[in-house]
């Protein structure tokens, strides 16, 4: 429909999963990187609990509507969420999803932010994600999807710190999207947690490293066609 | 005057002097014969012209007889809505604090439909003052009961008599206010029916907010005689025998007087 | 007049934000806050309601440092009529509200409309009626456009992007204090709470004059003695009192609307099709349109900047230009907009349909799909 390529993503998950700094970090990035970028959060009225999503546009040419019907990539975090953003698939949609083998993790009510915003994510997630082992997500049955999976829990929880996990699925998102730098990344992740990088230095490593983990972890294997 | 009346003319009564600050051009005023709102306003006239604030006031009236005030003074005024009057002058004060803002309204427009407003401003100590002219109910709409009215009183809206039991007892607002107002408000309840006291407290009213001491309210316990449908004699029994039945006059908080302590 | 920075802290942030005009990455209300600041607003009277929260939040957080004041009322009622207090004393006041505020606001704006009190209202519209959802809607363009009990003598712009929530505020500043109508910022839920890029800067810097806030009341002088005293009144005695005021008026707003009336329309030759639509919508209709042109539709767009006083006569030249124009009237509102279009098309025979849907974003691809279906449109009159 449109001539230049609008990338539509959603990103789903559980609240304290840091779904939406998953969403502000990929826009900040593409609109650092001089494109047009559009990031909005859904937000209700409930205070806690519930599926957190985030859109996100990156364009060349301008944005339109700040929501879309259709994914041209779907992140999703927990198997809650992917039923909940079923109806944003067509065929050719990347299904990118978390295939570590945990339980889905038990949230803190008091930790997701106030009407969608996540204040705590990657701390509360850090509490939050049970290590005791559980069957893996499964992926949806929808027709057409290309399904990406990557044990993005296990890697932080195994390799860095449960804190890591959603910047891992940032990578793998930069990775699958082909339009932004690494080095764009990296600027925006440290606008954002520039302040907690110098009180915490180690935190900036950690960031950084689940980047690099989470570009990998796609860039390996050939994104399996179903 | 009730809604759509002829205005009707008259003296003021008592000192036939005229405040400085009052408009001659817009006398005589537009109050009904015996109408408390002449004398309170009359008091209020005296006294800016004794402070000598003339070119700092800055007067705002309600919706309710009270609205007949729109160009009673040689100073500036806004006249607002129903309930509204303190947020418009909360507006002006903290635009220009060197003003002093004068807030005037009836019972209705102060303790029903505009009650958040007198409770908030009080609670947050605005320093404005607040000038509220009880005469038990609704005059300008023509005489409905207010949260006021005197437990058996007759009014268009209780033809029965006000009940207890299902429209509750009068309201007290200076002892509602002086509950809840910070330290430095300035509480008092007057009447039309003493003079200098009144005068005295609408005084102190002003000069606290002068000397940015905080919120001031001052209830005047005033006349309606055409909605009460009483003549001279009888209208003044109401106001000196059956409202201080249930309206203590007196001060209930003073910058001396810190909150708690009532005085008399 | 600028900006008076009064503590250093922020001035930093400000020389780098507004002066250097660096493009940012920021939430529409963080924008709204800037640009009443550049703007020159001095007071923000306002009381919490999603999805406006954050306008107040930064606004709060930004006056301190230059000088500006905040206050969180106990209502919109409230809000709304400490707004004119302060308005009539010389300062530029402005609040934000939705949904239920925007109807409580209703009563002080009737006044200021009747008073021609100047005030900036920012309006993020959510899901109606009654409390609804907090997200999003266009539910709200006819409440604010000729609510209350009078004629609707008010300035509403009604944004599509962050760069115009920018550039629309500060122009209802300088509407509001020229006009002394009230004046609107028509955004919504999603321009609230979406980051794109934007543009601040200090409308000094581009030539942009700043209408100065003259006092209405308390100006210099003892009353009576040095100038008359300043009566001001909404009540009057007499039917015909209120009639000669509100025709004045009228005949004043009718004066300067054609200098306030702001649209955007882009007609191909013969256009078979024009889709009609504002606020956040019109960025999907005219994506509509450009990939629609791409397949061959000779597809037109028009939108209106102003929906009060709305750019009648503008839609009305295109479509008697062409009678078997067909219209498509979009909008997330169930046909608000719609029936003001078919108003100012009256006695027209271009068909009119419509693509409505009540509280929820609208897509490009919806609109094209619509434009696709064949059927032919309702005619207006
Ligand atoms: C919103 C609104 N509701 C109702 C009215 C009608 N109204 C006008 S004056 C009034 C009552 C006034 O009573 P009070 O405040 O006690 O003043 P009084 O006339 O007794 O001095 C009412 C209800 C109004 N003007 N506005
Ligand atoms: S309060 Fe009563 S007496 Fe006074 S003007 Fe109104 S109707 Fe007349
Ligand atoms: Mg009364």
């Amino acid at each position: 429909m449109v001539a230049e390529k609008t990338w539509k993503i959603l990103i789903a998950g559980e609240g304290g999963q840091g779904v939406q700094s998953i969403g502000e970090l990929l826009a900040e990035a593409a609109f650092q990187a001089g494109k047009e970028a559009l990031y909005i959060p859904n937000f209700g009225v409930e205070q806690r609990g519930g599926v957190s999503i985030a859109f996100v546009q990156i364009a060349e040419g301008s944005i339109g509507a700040p929501k879309f019907q259709k994914a041209d990539l779907v992140a999703v975090l927990s198997e809650r969420a992917g039923e909940r953003i079923k109806g944003y698939l067509r065929a050719g949609t990347i299904y990118l999803y978390d295939q570590s083998a945990f339980k889905p993790p038990v949230i803190d009510d008091r930790t997701v932010g106030i009407q969608g915003y996540e204040t705590v994510a990657p701390e509360a997630f850090a509490r939050m994600t049970g290590a005791e082992p559980g069957p893996p997500p499964r992926p949806p049955a929808a027709d057409g999807v290309r399904l990406v999976g990557i044990p993005a829990a296990q890697v932080a929880k195994t390799e860095l710190t449960n804190r890591v996990f959603n910047i891992i699925v940032l990578g793998a998102i930069v990775q699958l999207i082909q339009v932004l730098s690494p080095a764009q990344v990296e600027a925006a992740i440290e606008k954002k947690f520039g302040e907690k990088f110098r009180a915490k230095p180690e935190l900036k490593t950690w960031n950084l490293q689940a980047l690099a983990k989470g570009l990998e972890l796609v860039a390996a294997p050939e994104p399996v066609r179903s | 005057m009730t809604e759509g009346q002829k205005p009707v003319l008259q003296e003021t009564p008592g000192n036939t002097k005229l405040p400085l600050s009052w408009r001659k051009e817009t006398k005589p005023h537009r109050f009904c014969p015996g109408c408390g709102h002449g004398i309170a306003l009359k008091a209020l006239g005296e006294v800016v012209d004794e402070l000598g604030i003339l070119d700092r006031v800055l007067y705002g009236c309600d919706i309710g007889c009270s609205l007949l005030s729109w160009d009673f003074f040689n100073f500036d005024n806004i006249q607002t809505h129903h309930g509204r009057t303190i947020p418009v002058i909360v507006g002006a004060k903290r635009a220009r604090p060197e003003l002093i803002g004068i807030a005037y309204m009836g019972d209705g427009g102060g303790y029903a439909i505009g009650a958040q407003h007198l409770v908030n401003a009080a609670q947050r100590g605005e320093k404005i003052t607040a000038i509220l002219a009880n005469n038990t109910l609704y005059a300008m709409t023509g005489g409905q009961m207010a949260p006021t009215t005197l437990p058996g009183q007759k009014t268009g809206t209780t033809p029965y008599g006000r009940e207890e039991a299902k429209t509750g007892l009068p309201m007290l607002g200076p002892e509602l206010v002086a509950a809840i107002a910070p330290e430095g408000s300035y509480v008092a309840r007057a009447t039309v029916g003493e003079y200098q006291q009144l005068k005295k407290y609408l005084q102190k009213a002003l000069l606290n907010q002068m000397t940015g001491g905080g919120f001031s309210f001052v209830e005047v316990l005033s006349t309606c005689p055409t909605n009460w449908r009483t003549n001279a004699k009888q209208t003044w029994a109401f106001l000196q025998g059956e409202m201080p039945r249930y309206y203590k006059v007196g001060e209930f908080r003073t910058a001396d007087a810190p909150p708690g302590e009532e005085e008399g | 007049m600028g900006i008076k920075i009064v503590s250093r802290q922020l001035s930093g942030e400000y020389e780098k934000v507004l002066r250097r005009e660096q493009r940012s990455f920021m939430t529409g209300n963080e924008v709204v806050a800037w640009a009443a600041l550049a703007a020159g607003a001095d007071l923000m009277y306002g009381y919490p309601i999603t999805p406006q929260n954050e306008i107040m939040h930064y606004w709060a957080r930004l006056t301190p440092h230059f000088g500006r004041g905040f206050l969180q009322t106990e209502d919109e009622m409230s809000a709304g009529f400490a707004m004119p207090g302060g308005a009539l004393v010389g300062k530029k006041t402005f609040s934000a509200t939705a949904g239920p505020g925007n109807i409580l606001m209703q009563e002080p704006i009737a006044m200021a409309e009747m008073m021609r009190i100047p005030g900036v209202w920012i309006i993020q519209q959510r899901g109606g009626p009654s409390t609804a959802t907090v997200i999003y809607s266009q539910q709200e363009l006819r409440l604010t456009a000729t609510g209350g009990n009078g004629e609707g003598l008010r300035i509403v712009y009604s944004t599509a992007s962050h760069q115009e929530l920018f550039e629309y505020t500060i122009k209802a500043f300088n509407s509001a204090w020229r006009y002394r109508f009230p004046t609107f910022v028509l955004g919504d839920g999603y321009q609230a709470k979406m980051r794109e890029a934007v543009t601040l800067f200090r409308p000094e810097n581009r030539g942009w004059e700043l209408v100065p806030a003259e006092p209405i009341l308390c100006l210099p002088g003892v009353p009576a003695r040095d100038r008359d005293p300043v009566h001001l009144r909404n009540t009057f005695n007499l039917e015909e009192e209120l009639y000669t005021r509100l025709m004045d008026q009228l005949a004043v707003y009718e004066r300067i609307a054609p200098e306030v009336t702001e649209w955007e329309a882009e007609v191909p030759p013969e256009p078979e099709v024009l889709l009609v639509a504002h606020g956040i919508v019109a960025r999907a209709a005219r994506q509509a349109k450009e990939s629609l042109n791409r397949q061959g539709w000779k597809v037109g767009y028009f939108r209106p900047v102003t929906v009060r006083p709305f750019p009648g006569q503008a839609l009305r030249q295109i479509a008697a230009a062409s009678p078997n124009l067909r219209l498509l009237v979009v909008e997330s509102a169930y046909g608000q907009l719609l029936a003001m279009v078919k108003a100012e098309l009256y006695g027209l025979t271009n068909p009119v349909d419509s693509l409505l849907k009540p509280g929820v974003g609208i897509t490009a691809e919806e609109i094209a799909a619509a434009v696709d279906q064949t059927e032919e449109g309702e005619a207006v009159s």
